[in-house]
């Protein structure tokens, strides 16, 4: 049971997409099927992982559930397994899914099999990227998942789709190619790909520089981080409604999940050396990026914006390298994944109705629609950081974190916090409130029963994630703990051998 | 040297261990008495019989002994690297065979000399891969490019086909010549054309100038072979002017025997600690320059065909990039590369074989536009072929480039492994564009549906390989460390 429990999570998605690809008949009927058989899939998935979770054992830092079978040969194999940091992702991925496909519901009239297809195929992908113990095979799902994006944003995208899609792909293959490079270098030194024995594996200082640096090009991109962001509102505004969900939900958390599973248990003298550049790059893109989200007059790129901003938190609670910041960079990914997740929910269900999303073509929609403005309501609160939503937690504890590490950091960081109060409560104002003055508004409906649907279980979870942050913090914990005891020694271990390297000549003189 | 493997052969044995040539040369005899007496309406059968021979020739190479064999006084070598490579030229000269026969049947060139040719340019691809020495070296190469001359220049009444196939000979003559020369040095400065001799005799670094040259000299012709930049310029015209079944198989087929052959000359003639360096930074310079104007080249292409050439130059050179390693990894590297690029190549022609209007073949790239909607399966085909091409994994192309990439850092050639996958990049950028007409665009006129039925044979297959080469690696890529390891006793 436990051997074959995370492979039937990542695959199965697939195995629903290939019964999808069997589907024909008459359209109407077939595009109907395809969205049961991809609702159905995901559920399923969710079942499992939700199987997975509740077997799961919060109070050890081993991999659990660990699959190996040889694979490539020389040491390259199909390695798999969860550990505190990793579970949380494979959750929201299987989380959010099938509210991806709820949303895309009405909303995706063509292509609909094809539309089907890809989300399944691309939930593969994201599983696989938090499963996968071995190199290679978490390469292949961490780049595979570009081809199903691309393409959901080339086909079923906005009006710049094409550029959009262009960029998105270019911009996020050159960093991870670098990425390659360094992952190869890392398998001539330490002669396996298998990323168990990689953590325990002392890399020389030198050589953590440079393999440092070329992660970080992949997972600084992704993330993304000032000033390697320019790829995500383009994407975000092209990308259907359940694209941008997923694109802010789960992609975005691989730079975070990579930087913790690699960068700082594999090189930790050279995440020392590099902490203040990632504090000052987050800290940029706190300030900065909420400043841009001020002044956007497109609803989804003012989110994108907020999203960079709110990246920035979490390299800096992860790179703080403590309990609270780690603790916290790993709760903001998550919350952020549902509260962001949510928001483009909601552009989508305005957009689905006025197939518009700039912020002057809104304005007193509360009197149309009460339900949809409460909903928009909490997670606008979510997204600054309110108090009882789970954007509290994760804000305060990577900010409390980041103090210790680097005092100036976390305080212009705290400004941040305000910007986002400003630019969030603003775009609720301009699109909720005020008089109903336009007529196109006035047709509008609330909420429906499948949008109701879709925004409970994000509305619980932000909720629950507010009130109980321990059910979080209990299973990461471990795993955590684990991995900064191994990082302090690491770096302690360098700054000793460099004193004693220097020291003597010192006393000598 | 009293080892088995140094055991010369008589010439009875020499017969028998080069049987499978000799079946190929006999068998081309044969076929070409049978077309003299029936004349153009046996090409059809003539192609058959010549698929048959290629499968004859294709077991008698397995059923030798699995050992390395010397034949004719050492000149003739079968090892487990010649027999891997000489059975991926068979497949895919039988694939080009069997692809050619609806195209020449419509363009009114089904000739019987069409087949007999490509048996002969294989005979000649199959003595490339078994030479040992530098005269069966040039006999092979000769053999196979004067049949590719003839072939490219196959469309007699075309005026493109035959630009082709005379630019295709000019520049081939001239780098014989200059394959030539450098050979008659190599021989003039260590008095042997024998490649293992003569790397018993580098290995203890007995190095003159005018090896060095001569060395040159031979790469130069070589790279011409595997249109290696600055030797290139031939590809995208010939490409571009040849029948596109002849276009599908000088893609595949020559590009396998050449760069074996250009393996097995450096690998086993010229290693040694004070030779090897003297062609790696010629390698890692062609290497080099191949994958950043196999990028660029290709970007401002708007004929399918040219931009495969640009591909194909890009493509030799990350295989060139396990070359630069010249380790045992970069020849695994190499030999993985070439099977990969081997059947995504097959595969893309079979699409762009496929692209025929009511008035004839189209060679647009935009002619593609709404594939998706059209012909959803070739559609998708195609697209897996692309992303492979591009090197994005799962897909198969990913791991042709991994071997190479980890044989260059092994060898600590960073920097060269770093501009190549910068150049991935760019290259990924004109994949993306025929993904991108495909499926982003509005459908046009759709082509004759539906593909043939030989065609979607062989695009299943090569998507079935690209696509779920992840799962089933593990005993091609031993084969492929047997072969590599056969070339390092």
């Amino acid at each position: 049971m436990d051997q074959w429990i995370l492979t039937a999570i990542t695959f199965a998605p697939t195995i629903g997409a290939f019964f999808i690809l069997l589907i024909g008949g008459d359209r109407e009927v077939a595009d109907k099927n395809a969205r049961n058989a991809a609702l159905w899939t995901t559920l399923v998935t969710l079942v499992l992982s939700i199987w997975m979770l509740m077997n799961f054992d919060g109070s050890t830092a081993e991999f659990q559930f660990v699959v190996k079978y040889d694979w490539l040969g020389d040491n390259i194999s199909y390695h798999m397994g969860v550990d505190g940091i990793s579970v949380l992702f494979v959750m929201l991925t299987t989380f959010l899914m099938p509210l991806c496909i709820l949303a895309s519901w009405d909303a995706i009239r063509v292509r609909v099999k094809e539309y089907m297809i890809a989300f399944l195929v691309l939930e593969t992908l994201m599983i696989g990227v938090f499963c996968a113990l071995d190199l290679v095979l978490f390469y292949l799902f961490f780049e595979g998942g570009l081809i199903p994006m691309f393409l959901i944003i080339g086909v079923w995208g906005g009006a710049r789709r094409i550029y959009a899609s262009y960029k998105f792909f270019l911009y996020t293959l050159l960093g991870s190619v670098l990425m390659l490079i360094a992952m190869i270098t890392m398998y001539v030194q330490a002669g396996t790909t298998d990323i168990t024995v990689l953590l325990q594996h002392p890399f020389a200082a030198d050589m953590q520089t440079w393999l440092w640096l070329a992660f970080f090009a992949s997972f600084a991109v992704k993330m993304p981080m000032w000033p390697v962001h320019t790829w995500l509102p383009d994407a975000h505004v092209e990308a259907p409604t359940a694209g941008s969900v997923i694109l802010a939900g789960v992609l975005l958390k691989m730079g975070g999940y990579g930087f913790l599973r690699f960068s700082l248990p594999m090189f930790p003298v050279a995440s020392d050396m590099f902490a203040p550049f990632v504090f000052a790059l987050s800290v940029i893109a706190v300030v900065y990026t909420s400043l841009v989200a001020l002044m956007q007059e497109d609803i989804k790129k003012l989110i994108a914006y907020s999203s960079v901003a709110h990246m920035g938190f979490v390299t800096l609670g992860i790179f703080a390298a403590n309990l609270q910041g780690v603790q916290g960079g790993i709760f903001q990914m998550l919350s952020h994944g549902v509260i962001s997740g949510a928001l483009f929910l909601c552009v989508g269900v305005i957009y689905d109705r006025m197939h518009t999303r700039e912020i002057a073509a809104y304005g007193g929609v509360v009197h149309r629609m009460p339900i949809y403005a409460a909903i928009f309501m909490l997670f606008t609160l979510g997204n600054v950081g309110l108090p009882g939503t789970s954007g509290f937690v994760g804000e305060i504890s990577t900010l409390v974190g980041a103090f210790q590490a680097n005092s100036w950091a976390a305080f212009i960081a705290t400004t941040g916090i305000i910007l986002s109060a400003g630019y969030a409560l603003w775009l609720y104002r301009r699109v909720i409130f005020g008089e109903l003055t336009k007529d196109t508004l006035r047709a509008l409906d609330d909420v429906n029963s499948r949008e109701i649907i879709t925004f409970a279980p994000l509305v619980v979870a932000t909720l629950y994630m507010g009130f109980y942050p321990s059910s979080v913090f209990d299973l990461t914990d471990a795993s955590v703990q684990n991995l900064l005891d191994q990082y302090t020694a690491a770096v302690e271990a360098f700054q000793s051998a460099q004193l004693e390297e220097t020291g003597p000549g010192v006393g000598e003189n | 040297m009293e080892d088995s493997a140094q055991h010369i052969a008589t010439f009875s044995e020499s017969l028998s261990i080069a049987l499978p040539e000799i079946i190929l040369a006999v068998g081309a005899m044969v076929l070409l008495i049978l077309g003299v007496f029936r004349g153009d309406r046996s090409a059809g059968l003539i192609g058959s019989l010549s698929i048959a021979l290629f499968i004859i020739a294709g077991f008698a190479i397995i059923q030798l002994p699995s050992e390395r064999l010397m034949a004719f006084g050492g000149t003739f070598i079968v090892d487990s690297y010649a027999r891997f490579l000489k059975i991926l030229v068979l497949i895919g000269s039988s694939v080009a065979i069997l692809m050619s026969v609806a195209f020449n049947e419509r363009e009114k060139m089904n000739r019987f000399e069409f087949p007999i040719l490509i048996v002969l340019a294989v005979l000649g691809m199959c003595m490339m891969l078994s030479a040992n020495s530098l005269i069966a070296l040039y006999m092979g190469l000769e053999l196979q490019s004067l049949s590719l001359y003839v072939l490219a220049a196959m469309n007699r009444d075309s005026l493109r086909s035959t630009e082709a196939g005379l630019k295709y000979f000019v520049l081939g003559a001239l780098s014989s010549g200059l394959l030539l020369y450098g050979s008659s040095l190599i021989y003039g400065f260590t008095g042997t054309t024998q490649f293992d001799v003569l790397g018993e005799l580098l290995h203890e670094g007995d190095l003159s100038i005018g090896l060095i040259f001569g060395l040159v000299f031979l790469s130069a012709g070589l790279a011409f072979k595997i249109s290696a930049v600055p030797f290139h310029m031939w590809t995208p015209d010939v490409y571009e002017g040849a029948p596109t079944p002849v276009t599908a198989f000088f893609a595949a087929a020559p590009k396998v025997a050449a760069m074996g052959l250009f393996v097995r000359v450096l690998i086993t003639g010229f290693t040694g600690e004070d030779v090897t360096p003297q062609w790696q930074q010629i390698i890692i310079t062609i290497a080099l320059l191949s994958m950043v104007v196999g990028a660029f080249g290709a970007i401002g292409q708007t004929n399918i065909k040219r931009l495969m050439a640009y591909s194909s130059i890009g493509h030799m050179g990350y295989a060139l990039v396990g070359l630069a390693a010249g380790s045992q990894e970069g020849v695994r590297g190499i030999l993985i590369y070439l099977l990969i690029y081997f059947a995504m190549t097959l595969g893309m022609f079979a699409c762009i074989l496929s692209m025929k209007r009511r008035d004839g073949m189209v060679e647009n790239i935009d002619e593609l536009s709404g594939l998706s909607r059209n012909q959803p399966m070739m559609a998708f085909g195609l697209m897996v072929l692309l992303f492979s091409l591009a090197g994005i994994p799962p897909f198969a192309g990913f791991f042709a480039k991994f071997y190479v990439f980890m044989a260059a850092v092994k060898a600590e050639l960073y920097l060269l492994a770093v501009l190549g996958v910068v150049t991935s990049v760019i290259g990924a950028f004109y994949y993306l564009r025929i993904v991108k007409i495909m499926y982003f665009d509005d459908p046009t006129e759709s082509f004759d549906l539906p593909m043939r039925g030989e065609m979607q044979a062989v695009l299943t297959a090569s998507g079935l390989f690209t696509g779920l080469y992840a799962v089933f690696s593990l005993p091609l890529i031993q084969l492929a460390g047997t072969a590599a390891s056969s070339l390092f006793p």
